[in-house]
């Protein structure tokens, strides 16, 4: 797994809110094949994080590079093509198809004059199959519930086709059926060689998913690395000020809050 | 049918609707004049009274409510995007204001038209920089600031028009409140709104996808490689401009830039590459049907253009709205 092509290098990254530091300086590599869960209590940081990391926010100090290119260097238009966000809300105010708003990730693969072709509804019908709603292309996204409209924002997204996908909480307003789909899509995609970033708030998903994990403690600190050195009940214990117990059931840790 | 035949078959279909409208413009009137004699009027062969009617009279006026109903819908559709708000109209960031206190101002102290018209522009252009200064003052420019700050401008224009309506002789509060409610009688210079309306569909064209992104989110369009910086900058810029083109010439005409583009939009969807140019023609289809109703309804009596705007667009609206509801 460690053979991939690093599509995400995090180099001594530090954030920083008016005068609060959200996060000292910290490192982490990510390969194509691999899953980073950025986990942590309310407030401690996540979206920024990963709005810094899509490049929509700029880091207060250290180096951020994305496949091998430093993340200012590359133009919006070529870097959305390789790198995919999904905010935490999807923010509609006009009527809408799922299908249109599903075409709105093939932006930019098209040029300036384009419209979207055969082949474009093509890429935006598989996306939403994928997320089971299909059979919901021809409804407007406003009479959607918010569990269903979370799954076309995430056919969106898949839309896009991103090698480097970022996720703000991609299991908001989702049942437990289609939260545990949701992180089998992502796995599928990360082992089709994309690399994928979410921020998560089930430790338990976490632990599911990850390969790696970036750990904030709400005061300042993080933790990075593998996922078993950082998803500990005394680390967990800390960052979320609650205690914790560790049950290993059929070979995986399961949090449980005592 | 493919994106752009849709377009197209869009857009001959309502500029087709144009320029029936316009038509009906140049021949309803006290003085009648059929089909045939205004199409000769216009292309050079007429003569007489008829001609001098249509040539002098009715084509600046058509041309000019054509033109506004243009510019007004193409600024609100503009202006819902930028300030991502169905309820944004081309005043509402204080640009009509500031062209009233302009204006009425001018009409105080008794200056020539033409340069009522110039103080108008004036005064747009003044409230449209000034928001855009205090707005963006420390350089978040967000929404929420940009739109508080134009009602504000809007509020403070407000009451500057008021002061000058209660200090004002008898016989100008009459044209002032005239110019307020949107008149077109006076319009005699036309074409350069028409030319500002089509060079600004023009430069929308190629970002046009752009405002489709950049209305379903600000993180969402960055991520999605559009420059949302740039692109507000220009949305704010055309839109206020096509609002003091429209202001200057025949005043606060309300209701179009709000209502045609959901209008428009009720029908043919929210894409914004044919959304642009369908509420551009719509608009200026409506303006001069409306305009050209408010002469003649009750003739010899003029009616307030605005009046005729919401008379014809409230139940209009109303009944696409609730046949979307079913």
């Amino acid at each position: 797994m460690a053979s991939g092509e690093v599509l995400l290098d995090i180099n001594q990254l530090a954030l920083r809110v008016g005068e609060r530091w959200l996060c000292c300086a910290f490192s982490q590599q990510l390969r194509a094949g691999e899953v980073l869960v950025l986990l942590g209590p309310n407030g401690a940081g996540k979206t920024t994080l990963l709005r810094t990391l899509a490049g929509l926010a700029p880091p207060a100090a250290g180096t951020l590079s994305i496949a091998g290119r430093s993340v200012e260097d590359w133009p919006p238009r070529e870097l959305a093509r390789l790198r995919g966000y999904l905010p935490q809300q999807q923010p509609d105010l006009f009527p809408s198809s799922v299908l249109e708003t599903v075409m709105v990730g093939r932006h930019p693969h098209l040029g300036r004059w384009g419209w979207e072709g055969e082949q474009d509804v093509a890429v935006a019908e598989a996306a939403l199959s994928e997320t089971g709603m299909l059979d919901f292309a021809a409804r407007d996204v406003l009479t959607l519930s918010g569990g269903e409209r979370q799954r076309v924002a995430i056919a969106a997204l898949l839309a896009q086709a991103p090698r480097l996908m970022l996720l703000d909480e991609p299991t908001n307003h989702l049942d437990l059926h289609h939260q545990i789909s949701t992180l089998e899509l992502l796995r599928a995609r990360a082992e089709a060689g994309c690399a994928v970033v979410t921020v998560l708030h089930d430790i338990n998903l976490a632990a599911r998913l990850a390969d790696h994990v970036v750990l904030f403690d709400g005061r300042g600190r993080v933790l990075a690395g593998a996922r078993d050195e950082v998803l500990r009940a005394d680390v967990l214990e800390q960052a979320f000020s609650q205690t914790m117990d560790c049950i290993e059931h059929a070979g995986r840790r399961i949090f449980v809050p005592r | 049918m493919s994106g752009r035949v849709r377009l197209l078959f869009i857009v001959a279909a309502l500029a087709l609707s144009g320029v029936g409208a316009v038509l009906w413009a140049l021949t309803a009137g006290e003085f009648a004049v059929s089909p045939l004699g205004a199409m000769a009027a216009l292309f050079g062969s007429g003569t007489g009274i008829e001609s001098d009617v249509v040539r002098h009279l009715r084509l600046p006026r058509a041309i000019a409510v054509f033109a506004c109903g243009g510019l007004l819908a193409l600024a609100g559709a503009l202006m819902q995007v930028l300030l991502r708000n169905p309820l944004a109209d081309p005043y509402i960031l204080g640009i009509s204001g500031g062209a009233a206190v302009g204006a009425l101002f001018a009409m105080m102290i008794g200056l020539a038209p033409w340069m009522v018209d110039g103080a108008a522009f004036a005064g747009a252009l003044a409230a449209m920089l000034l928001v855009f200064g205090l707005a963006h003052g420390d350089g978040s420019w967000t929404q929420t600031r940009l739109l508080l700050t134009g009602v504000v401008v809007a509020a403070g224009c407000g009451a500057l028009v008021s002061l000058m309506l209660s200090l004002a002789t008898d016989t100008r509060v009459y044209s002032m409140l005239f110019w307020l409610m949107g008149d077109a009688s006076g319009a005699t210079q036309p074409w350069p709104a028409l030319v500002v309306l089509g060079v600004a569909l023009i430069v929308l064209a190629p970002f046009a996808r752009d405002l489709n992104v950049l209305s379903r989110g600000e993180d969402g369009a960055r991520a999605l490689g559009v420059d949302v910086r740039m692109l507000r900058y220009l949305l704010y810029a055309l839109a206020s401009l096509l609002t003091a083109v429209s202001v200057t010439l025949i005043g606060s005409v309300g209701f179009v830039g709000l209502i045609v583009p959901h209008l428009v939009r009720l029908i043919i969807g929210n894409d914004q590459r044919v959304l642009l140019p369908a509420a551009a023609l719509a608009g200026g289809t409506l303006l001069t049907f409306a305009d050209t109703a408010a002469r003649t309804v009750l003739a010899p009596i003029q009616l307030p253009v605005g009046v005729l705007t919401a008379l014809i667009g409230v139940p209009l609206f109303l009944f696409l709205l609730s046949r979307r509801m079913r």
